[in-house]
């Protein structure tokens, strides 16, 4: 009963409006989509959303898990309220988030001007895209490897450094392979919310065609120009895309689960 | 499932819920209008919209709320033929107002000679708002391709005034070049070349411009280059009105499919009426829009808008929107091909 | 989003064996690439709202709040909110029920669903019932013709809002209740109570808290979304703006102080959701991490 429910809803509210996606845009045909996503102003777009959010992704993961780690390990004044504001992102609203990083990285803005005598760039470039989606990806990585992270036992530690591992071989050799499935879903998930964006990069991005545009500022063009099925086309590619990486988090999760015996 | 608990405290959230906002549409009694405008005629309707709602409680002893909306002029229009309930279209472009009538039938086809001067009360053009003292030189289309020089214009697939930029633009490497079309192009492909942010809309390369302080011109509507300079201070920027260049007529038309349905004909039809009228073209005038009768504005106000050549969209070098927008502007037209990525 | 309120008890610090931990010095830089890295990705720009909010000093920023259409925002936006969360709720409850507590095929496949508006692009959620309720939609002509409206009307606010909010409190509850396993509420069932006595006596303090914070964090989206709303509101000023698209409106306004007097308070809202969030951690951590599974 409860199975109904949870499937007449998500039935209402989510596969019924993305199927009036898919169908409006499977009118186009194979040929028609196929078309439109080698267009090269979409493959750029595409290219621009799908490699700033990868590089994003990555350093969210190496600032991600450093963070987790101090989070977990260490105890330092103030602690608590690192902890706190790694949400942060997730509850301050994007544009808010999208006007206030401009502003700061704008030749004229608090960090944009000692940027600007070195000749670096930053807003309305791919660097100001990728740095809005680092700020929108940054919790993602954090609260997925901080709780397999609290749960790894001590004494797995002691053993390898009991056996001669120095601190350095324990943490690649021992920690870090059990903290790979947590660090990929959490790669995973903020790339998959990245890719999405929208709010927060259309301010700080150049919105150059071939450039800094991205596939969602291309889907509000097409949008503009009364073009539906081009836009949603567009969407249908990405509504693809997401929904094989979540896919394939959630296998990568259900696989870790049965591993490790503890949830990512 | 007895979700007796839940189900009560969620039907208890949602009368909460009905209430507030019933308590909200409370406030908007009698008769409302809504006119669904294009983005920088948010300071000319808050303060035609004053003066018509007293003129309109004055004549009917109606209390009328008029409600606006605001954004990228295309967007605009996609929102009425997807349903939004606008009363009147004030909209940048011809263009933007024949989409509705095609894709929806809602405003008869033969909208531009309802009201006079093609339905368009005021008209604008295209000037350039540079730095102080105008440090890079800039006084006509062709110096904005020099070296070095950054200009700063939004994206004409979304924004209505981009597009007049680029005919502008586009008029006057026609004279230059005699109307050879490569030649135009090169000049068209040269010029965005040297633009380093493309906005979305109007707004937002103005905030470039003036908040970010990016680029050395702005290509603006004329009442938006004025407003810049109020807003930022006159001391910051310059105005320059080259000798040529585009008269944009944003145009204005009453949705006769909603306004029949709601019954708001005659008010609908009052509003832009009354544009016609001294106050209204005194308003417009105030804002640095081109009002369509002179002569009925004070000349003190008038004389702000200097004169220049103005060429039209009905000139053959364009041969109107219904011809000029696809041709620039629709998918594979000139924009798309001269605009190449720099590499 | 996985984010499980147990910590581990406070003297563990004490109690950690040199050999599984650092060198003084790495600890040192560690916590301080920590701290430089989120101060300076995720505090500045919060800082640096309150800063343009408050720069022509507190009479302009609480003058932005007098404004009738900052009202109509808000009051709209908390309704919004007052729908979207609720419903939400119970459905995340129900969903991560349904997936924790029983075995059936395809469950991956239907947590994949769940997942989905949250990597779906805003834009897309707002799309989809514009293309669904459009008035050249087959549906939208015909809840015209009976009244009804929905697009660019509160309706279609709510609607995106609660696609975009919609995996939240399941995402939350569902590795939970995984953990928590089915025991207690066998025993329950096994000592006489129903279904219902079951879950309100054994399963709900059991993920109480977890349950909070989803719903925060659903709250806080709810508010705060922008892209989805965008395109669905009309933009209909003092009607259908949602306080991100006031703040939009008056920044393109050239109104920066009130643009961020409004943008302050929704940044305001995400730090009481996090103040909250600790609080409840400090004072039922103890408690947390008894019940935690662990």
């Amino acid at each position: 009963m409860t199975l109904g429910f949870t499937l007449a809803y998500l039935t209402l509210i989510v596969l019924i409006p993305l199927a009036g996606l898919v169908w409006r845009s499977a009118s186009l045909g194979w040929g028609g989509m196929w078309h439109v996503a080698t267009d090269p102003r979409t493959l750029n777009a595409l290219k621009i959303s799908f490699g700033t959010s990868f590089v994003a992704a990555l350093v969210n993961v190496v600032f991600g898990v450093i963070v987790a780690w101090v989070l977990v390990r260490y105890r330092f004044p103030g602690r608590r309220i690192i902890d706190a504001v790694v949400d942060l992102p997730f509850a301050l609203p994007t544009a808010v988030a999208g006007i206030a990083l401009t502003a700061l990285y704008s030749k004229n803005g608090w960090i944009g001007k000692w940027l600007d005598p070195l000749g670096i760039k930053v807003a309305f470039t791919p660097i100001g895209i990728t740095i809005a989606l680092i700020f929108i990806g940054l919790p993602f990585v954090v609260r997925t490897v901080q709780p397999v992270m609290e749960e790894i036992r001590k004494e797995v530690e002691e053993a390898a450094a009991t056996l001669g591992a120095t601190r350095f071989q324990t943490i690649t050799r021992v920690l870090l392979p059990g903290l790979t499935p947590a660090i990929l879903t959490g790669f995973a998930l903020a790339f998959a919310r990245a890719v999405g964006e929208y709010g927060s990069v259309i301010f700080i991005a150049g919105n150059l065609p071939y450039i800094s545009e991205i596939a969602p500022l291309l889907i509000v063009i097409r949008l503009e120009e009364f073009d539906y099925t081009g836009a949603t086309a567009i969407a249908a590619i990405m509504l693809i895309i997401s929904f094989t990486m979540l896919f394939v988090i959630n296998l990568i999760q259900a696989w870790s689960r049965r591993r490790y015996g503890y949830a990512t | 499932m007895k979700h007796s608990r839940f189900s009560l405290s969620l039907a208890a959230a949602l009368f909460a819920a009905t209430v507030s906002f019933q308590s909200l549409s409370a406030a908007h009694a009698d008769t409302t209008l809504l006119n669904v405008s294009y983005d920088p005629t948010r300071e000319l309707y808050k303060d035609y919209n004053a003066a018509f709602a007293a003129k309109w409680k004055a004549d009917t002893g109606e209390t009328l709320t008029i409600q606006t909306s605001h954004g990228g002029s295309g967007a605009q229009a996609r929102s009425v033929i997807d349903g939004l309930d606008a009363d009147v279209v004030t909209l940048a472009l011809e263009s933007d107002i024949s989409a509705i009538v095609k894709a929806t039938k809602k405003i008869n086809p033969d909208w531009r000679t309802k009201y006079p001067h093609n339905s368009a009360p005021y008209t604008s053009t295209i000037v350039f708002l540079v730095r102080k003292g105008n440090p890079k030189g800039i006084k006509d289309w062709g110096d904005l391709v020099k070296d070095g020089v950054e200009v700063i214009t939004p994206n004409p697939k979304t924004s209505g005034g981009a597009r007049w930029n680029y005919l502008a633009a586009w008029a006057w490497a026609y004279g230059q070049y005699g109307g050879d079309e490569a030649k135009i192009k090169d000049y068209i492909g040269n010029l965005f070349q040297h633009v380093p942010v493309l906005d979305s809309g109007a707004r937002g390369s103005t905030t470039t411009f003036a908040q970010r302080e990016l680029g050395d011109v702005l290509l603006a509507w004329e009442n938006e280059a004025y407003l810049a300079s109020d807003e930022f201070g006159a001391d910051k920027f310059d105005i320059i009105v080259p000798p040529q260049s585009i008269l944009a007529e944003p145009p204005v038309a009453v949705v006769d499919g909603n306004v029949d349905a709601k019954g708001t004909r005659k008010v609908a039809e009052a509003y832009l009426q009354y544009l016609y009228s001294a106050e209204g073209q005194t308003i417009a005038a105030k804002h640095f829009y081109r009002p369509a009768e002179p002569k009925l504005v004070p000349a003190d106000i008038l004389k702000k808008l200097p004169e220049l050549k103005l060429v039209t969209i009905d000139d053959p070098i364009f041969g109107g929107w219904a011809k000029a927008q696809p041709y620039h502007f629709g998918d594979g037209g000139t924009f798309d091909q001269i605009y190449k990525p720099k590499k | 989003m996985r984010h499980e309120l147990p910590q581990p008890p406070e003297p563990a610090t004490k109690a950690w064996h040199p050999a599984t931990t650092e060198s003084r010095t790495a600890r040192f830089v560690l916590i301080g690439v920590a701290l430089a890295f989120l101060g300076l990705f995720l505090l500045l720009p919060l800082i640096s709202v309150f800063f343009e909010a408050f720069r022509k000093g507190p009479a302009a920023y609480f003058a932005a709040f007098a404004d009738a259409d900052a009202l109509s925002a808000i009051r709209l936006t908390l309704l919004v909110a007052v729908i979207a969360v609720p419903l939400n709720l119970v459905f995340g409850v129900v969903a991560a029920w349904t997936i924790a507590k029983f075995e059936f095929k395809g469950k991956a496949f239907l947590t994949t669903l769940i997942d989905l508006p949250f990597s779906v692009s805003p834009v897309i959620s707002g799309l989809v019932y514009v293309l669904l309720f459009s008035s050249h939609s087959a549906l939208g002509p015909w809840l015209k013709s009976h009244g009804i409206e929905i697009l660019f009307a509160v309706p279609g606010i709510v609607l995106a809002t609660v696609f975009v909010t919609f995996p939240f409190v399941a995402r939350e509850l569902i590795p939970l209740m995984q953990e928590q396993g089915t025991t207690d509420e066998e025993a329950a069932l096994s000592l006489g109570a129903n279904g219902w006595q079951t879950f309100w006596h054994v399963t709900l303090p059991n993920i109480k808290w977890g349950l909070l914070y989803g719903v925060l964090l659903c709250n806080a989206r709810a508010m705060g979304e922008f892209g989805a709303v965008s395109v669905v509101s009309g933009h209909i000023r003092g009607l259908t703006n949602t306080m991100p698209l006031q703040v939009e409106i008056l920044y393109n306004e050239f109104n920066t102080v009130a643009a961020f007097a409004v943008a302050s308070l929704l940044a305001l809202l995400a730090l009481v959701t996090l103040v909250l969030k600790t609080l409840l951690e400090l004072r039922y951590g103890a408690e947390l991490a008894a019940n935690g599974g662990h």
